[in-house]
């Protein structure tokens, strides 16, 4: 601003403090990748080259070894561990988000009495830690024939979104015109068609953002999986990651380590590059624009 | 109908088929029941017994917090015990990741590629947090870690060790680190919220003078209140319930000593390795009684807010509800 004050240059003169910001931003932009870069690096070497950091490139054989190392491990391949991953998280997303926006829209539309208390009550319920409840559902899990298994997973999944979800699509479909559900009513349309045929196909902006989050969510959980998830064939990926820096005497080398971080992060990481939009939407709420 | 076309702008006439509307709420009540309320008064229940099954008051309360994996201030020195660190992931891990996210969003606003930053710095929030915890130990090893290396070029010897293996680098290597993690959030959360800020109130503050820091000082921080009580409580709520990050780093007994140890992870070693429900039970009760306070903290400043005539109910809870929608995503992490 200072800087251009002065005549009519041709070339537009760049002032300092614009090159410094621009540098300190991009700067810290790359200082946060730098780990992440450090875990590709440490991953497609041999682990003796990376003995004394992973930045030191002489020599440098990039290889797979590591890679099939992780996917081919006897007890714990990382292969099923991804599967695993998939059967419970997309279940524990389409599931939740239906059920929760069946309720959400009654919340939104029908008047009872003592709704708002029961809401709010709900909406508290978002922030129950997962210890309190990990008990309980352990032992019922264990008596209901459900512990170690991917039902079991996906209900307690299921039950934990809906709280925020219940949340989420309420207040979305507060936003929705009423005058559309109002006049199929007249119509003779019974409430379940108005939101199977008129509110839901509305809302899929709001559904897609809302997928991305409880996919996410699901698919980078830790402790429930670790608490209802036992057997080695069941383990889902997420668990693998810590077992495999503990298996052995030894700690296993960083390479096989890094390489099923990556395989286990590289699947949020795609939802959130192609998703993005929805992601940061779903994350900051619909009344701040985003 | 006519006469209650009030009323009609924020619900359906019920004249029509009104009990099957039950259904609507009927699968979601099932699994909140059976999952999360049924637990939760369970667990609660639980803390108040004994393993043998005899009533025990508030004796487990008073094992565990006597206990000096919970509180140890003995001397004074690391390890502090569970409580009092995630006290402590509070007071240094909350104002950097917030000022730092906060600096960011404001920079980043005239700086070009701003979307490509972001999306780097986002990165963190997106990995799962247990491959957030096996790259912090990466980048904590003594050879083939970046920051002791880094540390040993500046001769800081000091800190060019095996940061994982001494309570003290330990400690605040994964509190800084899990800022690295972190500040993601707070960056994309005050973007949004700069955006809302209408563009006038900066020309204004520029036309009558006033600094960058001025403006910052009298506008942006002033407007960016309701943000910030969100970001902050957020924030909060994640240092609370704090485990993936922990338990990948070190173990699960929270490193050497314990010296990271937190409660979610004492309340986990507790349950399923000690097998001892009823401790785990009062840790897991004082974890959801801290978190319980921050979010109806949060709730209540909202509430209440700054006017007088906030009290109404209604009106307030609309607000609530306004407000309360980026909660979603963090509160359940």
């Amino acid at each position: 601003m200072m800087a251009n004050g002065r005549g009519r240059l041709r070339i537009p003169k760049i002032p300092v403090r614009t090159v410094v910001i621009h540098a300190i931003a991009w700067g810290i932009g790359l200082l946060w990748l730098f780990p992440f870069l450090g875990v590709f690096m440490t991953s497609i070497r041999p682990v003796t080259e990376i003995l004394n950091g992973w930045w030191v490139t002489n020599p440098f054989n990039p290889t797979l070894q590591n890679f099939q190392t992780a996917f081919t491990d006897p007890t714990t391949p990382m292969w099923r561990g991804l599967r695993n991953s998939f059967i419970v998280a997309i279940p524990s997303t389409f599931l939740p988000i239906f059920i929760a926006s069946l309720g959400a829209y009654g919340f939104a539309r029908f008047r009872f009495p003592m709704r708002d208390y029961l809401f709010l009550t709900i909406v508290l319920f978002m922030a129950i830690p997962q210890q309190m409840v990990a008990i309980p559902i352990f032992v019922t899990m264990i008596n209901a024939g459900l512990w170690d298994t991917f039902l079991g997973v996906i209900l307690v999944h299921t039950a934990w979104a809906l709280p925020w979800i219940l949340l989420f699509m309420r207040n979305f479909f507060q936003t929705l015109p009423l005058e559309v559900e109002e006049a199929a009513r007249v119509d003779g349309a019974s409430d379940f068609r108005i939101f199977y045929k008129i509110v839901l196909p509305m809302s899929l902006p709001a559904l897609a953002a809302v997928a991305v989050l409880q996919f996410m969510w699901v698919w980078n959980d830790f402790f429930f999986a670790k608490v209802l998830l036992f057997s080695s064939q069941n383990l889902v990926a997420t668990q693998l990651v810590p077992l495999l820096s503990e298996a052995g005497p030894f700690h296993k080398d960083q390479g096989i380590l890094s390489a099923a971080s990556i395989v286990v992060m590289i699947v949020p990481i795609i939802v959130f590059a192609t998703m993005q939009r929805y992601y940061i939407r779903g994350m900051i709420g619909w009344t701040i624009k985003g | 109908m006519s006469a209650k076309g009030e009323r009609a702008k924020r619900s359906l006439s019920s004249s029509f088929q009104p009990y099957l509307r039950v259904i609507f709420f009927v699968p979601a009540t099932v699994l909140l029941i059976f999952l999360v309320v049924y637990p939760a008064i369970q667990t609660l229940l639980l803390s108040f017994y004994h393993p043998s099954g005899a009533f025990a008051g508030l004796d487990n309360y008073g094992s565990v917090l006597g206990n000096r994996q919970t509180i140890d201030t003995s001397d004074w020195s690391i390890p502090y015990g569970t409580l009092i660190n995630n006290f402590l992931w509070i007071a240094i891990h909350l104002p950097l990741s917030l000022f730092t996210g906060l600096y960011l969003a404001l920079t980043l606003q005239k700086v070009r590629g701003a979307s490509i930053v972001k999306s780097f710095i986002f990165l963190g929030m997106v990995t799962p947090m247990i491959v957030g915890g096996i790259i912090l130990r990466f980048l904590f090893d003594e050879k083939s870690g970046i920051v002791p290396r880094a540390f040993g070029l500046l001769g800081i010897s000091g800190l060019a060790i095996q940061w994982t293996a001494y309570p003290e680098t330990l400690l605040f290597g994964l509190i800084f680190g899990s800022v690295w993690l972190w500040v993601g959030f707070s960056l994309i959360v005050y973007s949004a919220g700069l955006t809302t800020i209408p563009r006038d109130y900066f020309e204004a503050a520029q036309m009558d003078g006033a600094s960058a820091w001025q403006t910052f000082r009298k506008v942006t921080w002033p407007l960016l209140r309701p943000t910030t009580l969100t970001v902050v409580t957020m924030t909060i709520l994640w240092e609370l319930k704090l485990f993936d990050i922990v338990f990948a780093a070190t173990n699960p007994n929270g490193g050497v000593g314990g010296a990271a140890d937190v409660l979610a992870l004492q309340m986990f070693r507790y349950a399923f390795m000690a097998g001892n429900f009823n401790d785990a039970a009062v840790v897991a009760t004082l974890l959801t009684g801290l978190t319980l306070l921050v979010s109806t903290w949060m709730f209540k400043r909202i509430i209440i807010g700054k006017g007088k005539n906030a009290g109404r109910l209604q009106r307030a809870l609309r607000r609530l509800w306004a407000r309360a929608k980026p909660l979603g995503r963090v509160l359940k992490a």
